[in-house]
């Protein structure tokens, strides 16, 4: 497994082996199918859309309803507006959406098609919406598509109709599974707080089997939702890297002020996000909200033994990782390689501010550990071949790492394409952080077991 | 249900008057007495039809150039493309030396907007660079993607130059992903290239056995190769190349000395099939190692080429022993399959072969396309001059070799090939349509809304195509069956692979979670007995709970 993978690390220059990202255009696509009746449109040649509908069906394994511009190479040359105005005509037309997301590709992006242009002459049908992203594959990566959807979502529909904004929160909850917006969406209940959350995949791409299809199935957010999220008092970013721009967009269109916190994973940063839910509606924390942190802290102490002092290599989206890194550190493991292929910084500023925000968490945490972004997985496995971990957390792709060097490995993040239930259930929360904790434990038990020798197998553990 | 004239046009009538008028020519209802029936396929997609197709790239690095395993292939384009061409397709390797298996990499210049303002072809040198340090690979592609031919990066001088350098093979595919109008424009520039720079650049002038063979345009999805080899061998035959499951560079340079090609997916190699009857005089053999009756017909087909009375005999003896072994294996499954339908829509050759397979176990194709073939594979290779080229193939340049000076040889005597050809289909492929019952539906480049519908009218019992329609049958209740990746299984070519199909079809009808779709409070009435009661305006329910 991976055996062309020297230990011997050599300064490289020509790219990625192994990335872990992918293209801006996925995460789009992922966003797009937060709205309800919203139909994702490709604006590209339709490799892109295709394998981008491939890929989320792997990970969610349920319909992804998508369509395209299917660029040819006349097209390429002299743009693509004939064919976007030919697909908003054909898309509904026959498959009657309410609203259409055009987010762009490497293709329509190279050849600077103007989209907004486009989208004005086209012929709409009455009521219909047609909003748009560009999402160059060649800036960021899939989660800077997510973000570049989100913001085009606020930069079309939001709307300040009142003067005195709503006692109501807007919640961005970031590029995570349906079963996380699930339970992001219960804690902001449970504390009794009126909140709008876009996008919202749940109901979209964890849909119950009901013997009938549905193109456009009960859940997403609804675009009146997303215009009357101009008049909402706060906006919660959740993750700075797929949520902040949005936020920001919302706080510069419509005077909605914004807080940009990490992905609630973990103790802390689930704390973080009732707290200011706290604040911001003067709303006490509920029993069964402290309850549930309660029983999870109990968890940890019971069995801090099962992870104390581990090291363990984490990889994934950023957003995901800062938070899932401030977690595991607070089980007394050691996060001692943390990386990301999404670059760490933004467009045109600082590019450390991912390695920064790890090395102050390890930092707090007494850790000695490597944080790199804009890294790819044949790095993260040439650290490991050099100094080892015990546990690796990651997407699917970590397992021929974890195979190759025989470590007990957590699937986590996006994509997962070997394991089914992951996107229904939550890793944000407290009950998210026990699912987590579950994970790792039984990770790390499992090998014990497996290594033991017949005297030492324990019954209790 | 059948479709008819008049149902098909209530379908297409709910398209914009223009998309109709493209769909008609794109669906056939099979009707052996109209004659030779002409269908529309490889034209531009229709867009926001919402179509199954991929691109060029997919095609040629996905497709073609993926599978050769002691490799490494360079994606020249931004992230995607790599990503999502690593590891998908699951075209099995299996190397003695695991240091030259690179088929779990995935190598992209991860091109940045800077690439795309200057130029990414110093990027796309150092890349070149980084992979023969770190890999020291036998060989090296480069594959363009959508942007590297906007920017105008000459990815092949860049390669060029690099094989000056390295002193290895390192050759440049411009497979843009806008090119042509779906995979089938990759498949042909992989082939073009293939040719050009790898097929041929081998030493060997005399095949190293009695029977040495290539199997062409077999990916070794699942397995399938590994299997219709086990097989093969058992026969007598040497495999020198397999295009290209499994397939090496290293056994490649040398697929000039067969004595024949076997042509599984005719779509996808028939350009590199047809050059090299041209060039080294090796005739092809349109095979189906799919289904049982298939097999046999291939394996057949084959000893009479070579036309030796012990390679007969031997190929008889083997088939013998393998239905002995399958036969009771299948019967449990057939029980189950029997009187089902399917529809069978896959990319560029599965539609038509998987026909025959389910037609063993009992299963009728009801409707049968194509993503991306061509009329030749629909209508048969008769209608090849017929073929007008549009404008948007007419950019994939086709390839022209000549006899080779030193190597062309006949491999059979003249008339022994054209009393063959009356008997085996060399040089030469029927195509889908001959196959296709009367009645039955068939349609190119199937598209989302056709999909609904047509499974409303035929109500098949099974679907087989892809990932991206495999959920919306199964929200339906329909078992689903992915024909490109076989559902994580395998293999399902030659005579195991029938049963490893019959048993995963089976499984599909009889898993018991189809029956709990319907939850039993929707069958049964709330309040049982108490509906009149209610209907009076007295409702005893309410009563208790005051």
């Amino acid at each position: 497994m991976l055996d062309c993978t020297p230990k011997e690390i050599k300064e490289r220059s020509g790219g990625m082996i192994n990335p872990a990202k992918t293209c801006q255009p996925i995460g789009a696509m992922y966003a797009a199918l937060g709205i309800h009746n919203c139909m994702p449109h490709s604006h590209g040649s339709q490799g892109c859309c295709s394998y981008h509908r491939m890929h989320l069906t792997r990970h969610f394994r349920d319909p992804v309803m998508a369509t395209t511009s299917s660029f040819t190479e006349g097209a390429s040359v002299f743009g693509g507006g004939a064919n976007l105005k030919t697909s908003i005509k054909n898309v509904f037309a026959i498959y009657n959406p309410d609203i259409m997301a055009v987010h762009t590709t490497c293709l329509s992006e190279t050849i600077g098609d103007d989209i907004p242009s486009l989208i004005k002459s086209a012929e709409i049908p009455e009521g219909k919406l047609v909003i748009h992203a560009n999402t160059p594959s060649y800036q960021g990566s899939h989660i800077t598509g997510f973000s570049n959807m989100t913001k085009g979502m606020v930069s079309y529909l939001s709307e300040a109709t009142t003067d005195v904004k709503k006692e109501q929160v807007n919640i961005i909850p970031g590029f995570v599974n349906p079963g996380d917006m699930r339970e992001i969406k219960k804690m902001a209940q449970m504390m009794g707080a009126k909140f709008i959350m876009f996008p919202d995949t749940s109901g979209v791409l964890d849909s119950p089997m009901t013997g009938q299809f549905n193109m456009y199935p009960r859940g997403g957010a609804r675009v009146e939702a997303i215009r009357d999220a101009g008049n909402s008092k706060l906006t919660l970013a959740l993750g700075t890297y797929a949520s902040a721009d949005a936020a920001i967009q919302l706080e510069r269109k419509c005077r909605v002020p914004s807080l940009t916190l990490k992905t609630p994973i973990g103790v802390k940063a689930t704390d973080e996000f009732l707290m200011t839910l706290r604040q911001a509606f003067a709303r006490e924390i509920p029993g069964e909200l402290e309850e549930e942190r309660g029983q999870l802290v109990d968890i940890m102490v019971d069995t801090h033994y099962h992870f104390y002092g581990k090291r363990v290599a984490i990889f994934g989206d950023p957003d995901i990782i800062i938070a899932l890194t401030e977690f595991v550190t607070g089980l007394g493991m050691k996060p001692v390689y943390v990386l990301t292929g999404t670059p760490g910084g933004t467009i045109g500023g600082p590019q450390d501010i991912f390695e920064k925000e790890i090395k102050s968490i390890l930092e707090q945490a007494g850790v000695q550990g490597k944080a790199k972004a804009s890294g790819d997985l044949f790095q993260l496995h040439q650290w490991i071949k050099n100094e080892p971990v015990d546990l690796l957390m990651g997407n699917t792709y970590g397992k021929y790492i974890a195979r190759a060097e025989d470590i007990p490995f957590v699937r986590v993040g996006f994509p997962i394409l070997d394991r089914s239930v992951q996107t229904y259930l939550p890793i944000t929360g407290y009950r998210g952080a026990m699912r987590l904790l579950e994970m790792i434990s039984n990770a790390l038990l499992d090998r014990v077991d497996r290594d033991a020798a017949d005297e030492d197998f324990e019954l209790v553990m | 249900m059948a479709i008819d004239d008049k149902t098909l046009e209530a379908i297409l009538n709910e398209f914009p008057a223009k998309v109709k008028r493209s769909r008609k020519k794109h669906i056939l209802i099979k009707n052996s007495d109209a004659g030779p029936q002409e269908i529309e396929a490889n034209t531009r997609t229709i867009p926001g039809i919402m179509t199954n197709r991929g691109c060029a790239f997919a095609g040629c690095k996905g497709v073609v150039l993926g599978p050769l395993k002691d490799m490494v292939h360079i994606v020249h384009g931004p992230i995607g493309c790599a990503y999502y061409s690593w590891m998908t397709r699951r075209n099995k390797a299996k190397s003695e030396d695991p240091k030259k298996n690179f088929l779990s990499y995935c190598v992209s210049t991860d091109m940045q907007e800077s690439d795309i303002v200057f130029g990414g072809e110093k990027k796309l040198a150092r890349m070149i660079d980084d992979v023969v340090e770190i890999f020291n690979p036998n060989a090296i592609t480069i594959s363009a993607t959508c942007p590297v031919g906007l920017i105008g990066d000459d990815i092949n001088t860049v390669a060029r130059l690099a094989r000056e350098k390295h002193g290895i093979n390192i050759t440049a595919y411009t497979c843009e992903g806008y090119k042509g109008v779906s995979q089938s424009a990759g498949h042909h520039i992989a082939n073009n290239g293939l040719m050009e720079n790898i097929i041929g650049q081998g030493e060997l002038e005399e095949p190293p056995a009695k029977y040495t063979i290539n199997i062409l345009g077999e990916y070794n999805i699942g397995g399938d190769s590994w299997e219709v080899e086990r097989v093969l061998k058992e026969i007598g035959y040497h495999v020198q190349a397999v295009m290209t499951g499994n397939g090496s560079y290293e056994d490649l340079k040398n697929a000039h000395i067969a004595q024949l090609n076997l042509v599984q997916c005719h779509r996808s190699i028939n350009y590199i099939a047809s050059m090299l009857e041209t060039k080294y005089g090796t005739p092809w053999l349109k095979v189906n190692f799919i289904g049982i009756r298939a097999t046999i017909e291939s394996l057949r087909n084959m000893a009479q080429y070579f036309g030796d009375e012990a390679l007969i005999k031997k190929t008889e003896e083997v088939i013998e022993k393998e239905l002995m072994e399958i036969e009771p294996q299948l019967e449990p499954y057939k029980k189950i399959c029997q009187g089902k339908t399917t529809f069978c829509f896959v990319g560029g050759s599965r539609g038509h072969h998987y026909q025959g397979l389910y037609g063993e176990l009992g299963i009728k194709t009801v409707l049968a396309g194509y993503e991306f073939a061509h009329r030749d594979d629909y209508e048969g290779r008769e209608v090849i001059p017929n073929i007008k080229p549009d404008a948007d193939s007419k950019n994939i340049p086709d390839l022209h070799v000549l006899p080779d000076e030193n190597r062309y040889r006949l491999k059979i005597p003249a008339e022994r090939m054209e009393e063959l050809k009356k008997k085996i289909p060399l040089s030469y492929y029927a195509g889908m349509n001959t196959t296709m019952q009367d009645g039955s539906i068939i349609v190119d480049d199937l598209n989302h809304y056709e999909t609904e519908e047509f499974i409303r009218i035929l109500k098949p019992d099974i679907f087989s195509s892809g990932i991206k329609d495999k959920y919306i049958p199964h929200k339906m209740g329909i078992p689903s069956k992915q024909l490109h990746n076989y559902d994580y299984s395998g293999p399902y070519a030659g005579f195991r692979g029938a049963v490893n199909f019959a048993r995963d079809v089976s499984m599909s009808f009889i898993t018991p979670a189809w029956n709990f779709i319907v939850p039993p409070w929707k069958d049964k009435p709330l309040l049982e007995g108490s509906i009149e009661q209610c209907s009076e305006g007295v409702c005893p329910v309410d009563d208790d709970k005051k």
